[in-house]
């Protein structure tokens, strides 16, 4: 039986800082995965990756990841390694994303 | 001291110059992502999980105290004020900006440094002891031998094309520091029964998704036959080599299937037309080489104050080894605190490190691929002072060789590539036995972890190796038992099954438990131990429910 369909976000770094990055639904990057649109069905993630790969002098590796969504709504990235770029490296909490963000 | 002849300034400088021009082009989007990749990717920049990184090669890991002040610099100016020292022998800085990396690269220009990388298949930066030099069981510098094989291999025609990348490990001393069998060629020089110095060369080593450990293809080469073996060598596997699938084209792949016997005939054949084409090697080159990486002028033995203080001596027991010289020392600085991030060092331990190596130890200091700081020279008189002042610095951890000495890769914490992490599995290991009587008693243990199968953390030589794996989703770890790295290569056997994340320390504490209450007597090693008894009471301890079961 094939999976179920997955939302999934697109992701990528900021070509400058080479901060982690996420398309929004308002058509623009952020360093804010809360603000990551979600594509709830495969031709919505092929438009969502073809809109977000609109910006190959802003943004470099853009790919789709999995969400999954919680309780209260609120969508994360599935596995691990996403899950990792969104905070940064776990020896240093003081680096990376973490260091600003209250909700980690 | 060596002012490595590799160091073209004007070549480096001018490459700064390109390189700041792509930048600019970069930015600007007159060059794509997929064009600037490759020229990114030569100038040793790469774009990891967080951020950029810029890796810079510290050839045959040594530095001068300038050098290092550079690298404080650079760390703080441009950086988030420390480093990382790799298993190559290079330093990664994990936060680089794009636009400033131009700047980073002439300021390492302007202390001879760079950060190019050979890459590609071609032969890659020759891997020396980190001891070299002032090793008490060296009979030859293998740095002279190092820097020949540089000299002769960049921009050879015939090797600028190789199927695959190609490494070579040399070790002149007793004791193999350099883990020569795990490289493509490795070279020991010693001395024979008639008093000669030669080479036994060995060839098809290497880790990664196959590891195997290199095989003895000439017992003794004459000194002055090297070029032209290793070129029949290269020739062979050249001719040779499968090129059709990118796993397979290494020269150990070749050594498996076709057989030492095969590969020695052939070489064999190749190598008396080269020695007849080539002749040997030029001593006046040698001379020249070697006078480049003579070792400083020693000063006279005076008397040595005694070493009073507990820390001061499980310090000096553990972390200084003997020297060629008898009234000089090793110093190995530990840069592996409990609880620390292996290899990473800051700015401000950078400067008191290169202040130490200047007013105590001949402006020299090494690392070492196990990614530790050597002073390579260091009058015993010195100890005291050095031990001091590494003390304040925090570092003066006493754990060289032992349990919690280890290897990491960056692993999922920095690496695009990892497949899990490995840096918080280092450091809850060390911090399970962070009492260093402890540490002292288990005796030297080797625990290597990588990220991922590319095994930059040489888990398959790890006495324990641990490589993290993604396991449907979730970081899993394999754990190896019984490699080693030194003249005894080993690769370690996989022992089962792996490990959750939260599983890893628990089950080194059983492992180390095990030995514990196997071992003959305390003089014997866990890896002494594991030789006599076999995996399987190692094995029982890992997996205790399933020795449960067996016994039921
Ligand atoms: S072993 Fe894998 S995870 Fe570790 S540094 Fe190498 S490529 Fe990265």
């Amino acid at each position: 039986m094939a999976r179920r369909f997955q939302p999934q976000m697109a992701t990528g770094n900021d070509l400058l800082e080479g901060d982690v990055v996420y398309f929004t639904s308002r058509g623009e990057w952020s360093r804010e995965i809360g603000d990551a649109a979600l594509a709830l069905n495969p031709e919505a993630a092929d438009d969502l990756l073809a809109r977000a790969s609109a910006f190959p002098n802003q943004v470099v590796g853009v790919y789709l990841v999995e969400a999954a969504i919680d309780d209260e709504g609120r969508a994360a990235p599935a596995h691990f390694r996403e899950v990792f770029r969104t905070r940064g490296p776990s020896n240093y909490p003081q680096h990376g994303r973490q260091a600003e963000r209250s909700d980690v | 001291m060596y002012d490595y002849s590799d160091f073209d300034s004007a070549f480096v400088r001018e490459r700064v110059a390109e390189f700041r021009d792509q930048v600019e082009r970069r930015i600007s989007g007159a060059l794509t992502e997929a064009e600037f990749l490759p020229l990114r990717l030569r100038n040793g920049l790469y774009l990891q999980l967080h951020a950029y990184m810029l890796r810079v090669a510290i050839p045959y890991g040594t530095l001068t105290a300038r050098k290092l002040r550079q690298l404080a610099y650079i760390a703080e100016r441009w950086d988030k004020g420390y480093g990382h020292f790799t298993t190559r022998q290079n330093i990664q800085f994990n936060w680089p900006k794009l636009r400033d990396v131009p700047d980073i690269l002439e300021a390492l220009a302007d202390v001879q440094m760079h950060s190019i990388q050979t890459s590609g298949n071609c032969v890659r930066n020759v891997t020396a002891d980190h001891f070299a030099g002032a090793a008490a069981d060296e009979i030859e510098d293998p740095r002279t031998t190092a820097e020949l094989i540089r000299q002769w291999s960049t921009d050879h025609p015939e090797f600028s094309w190789l199927g695959r990348k190609f490494k070579i490990g040399i070790s002149g001393a007793a004791h193999d520091r350099a883990v020569i069998r795990s490289h493509d060629i490795g070279l020991r020089i010693y001395r024979n029964e008639a008093g000669e110095v030669g080479y036994e060369v060995m060839v098809g080593g290497g880790l990664g998704r196959t590891p195997m450990i290199a095989k003895t293809v000439r017992e003794f080469l004459p000194k002055a036959d090297l070029l032209p073996y290793l070129e029949a060598i290269l020739r062979t596997y050249n001719l040779l080599g499968r090129r059709d699938n990118k796993w397979k084209a290494r020269l150990k792949i070749l050594v498996h299937e076709a057989g030492i016997d095969t590969v020695r005939a052939l070489v064999d054949e190749a190598f008396a037309e080269r020695r007849a084409k080539m002749g040997p090697v030029n001593p006046a080159l040698l001379a020249e080489i070697d006078a480049a990486f003579a070792a400083p002028v020693f000063e006279p033995e005076v008397p040595v104050p005694p070493l009073v203080g507990a820390g001061l001596r499980s310090w000096v027991d553990t972390n200084v080894s003997p020297h060629r010289v008898p009234h000089y020392a090793i110093v190995t600085v530990s840069l592996k605190p409990i609880g620390g991030t292996p290899g990473d060092v800051t700015a401000e331990q950078m400067r008191l490190l290169a202040d130490i190596a200047e007013e105590y130890a001949h402006d020299e200091l090494r690392i070492s691929h196990e990614q530790n700081v050597v002073l390579p020279h260091v009058p015993r008189r010195n100890l005291v002072a050095i031990y001091d002042r590494l003390k304040q610095a925090g570092l003066a951890t006493a754990n060289f060789g032992l349990i919690s000495d280890i290897i990491s890769c960056p692993g999922m914490d920095y690496c695009s590539l990892a497949t899990a992490r490995s840096i918080p599995i280092a450091q809850g290991i060390a911090q399970a036995f962070a009492d260093l009587d402890q540490q002292r008693d288990i005796g030297p243990l080797k625990i290597k972890i990588s990220g991922c199968i590319n095994a930059c953390g040489h888990h398959h030589v790890g006495h324990i190796g641990i490589l993290g794996l993604d396991k449907a989703g979730v970081e899993n770890y394999q754990i190896t038992l019984g490699g080693d790295g030194t003249e005894t290569t080993a690769i370690g056997e996989k022992a089962g099954p792996g490990f959750a994340y939260d599983e890893v320390v628990p089950a080194v504490e059983r492992l180390v438990g095990a030995y514990l209450d196997l071992r003959r007597e305390p003089g014997e090693t866990f890896i002494e131990a594991y030789r006599r008894l076999g995996a399987a009471p190692f094995r029982a301890a890992l997996y205790p429910d399933e020795a449960r079961s067996d016994a039921a």
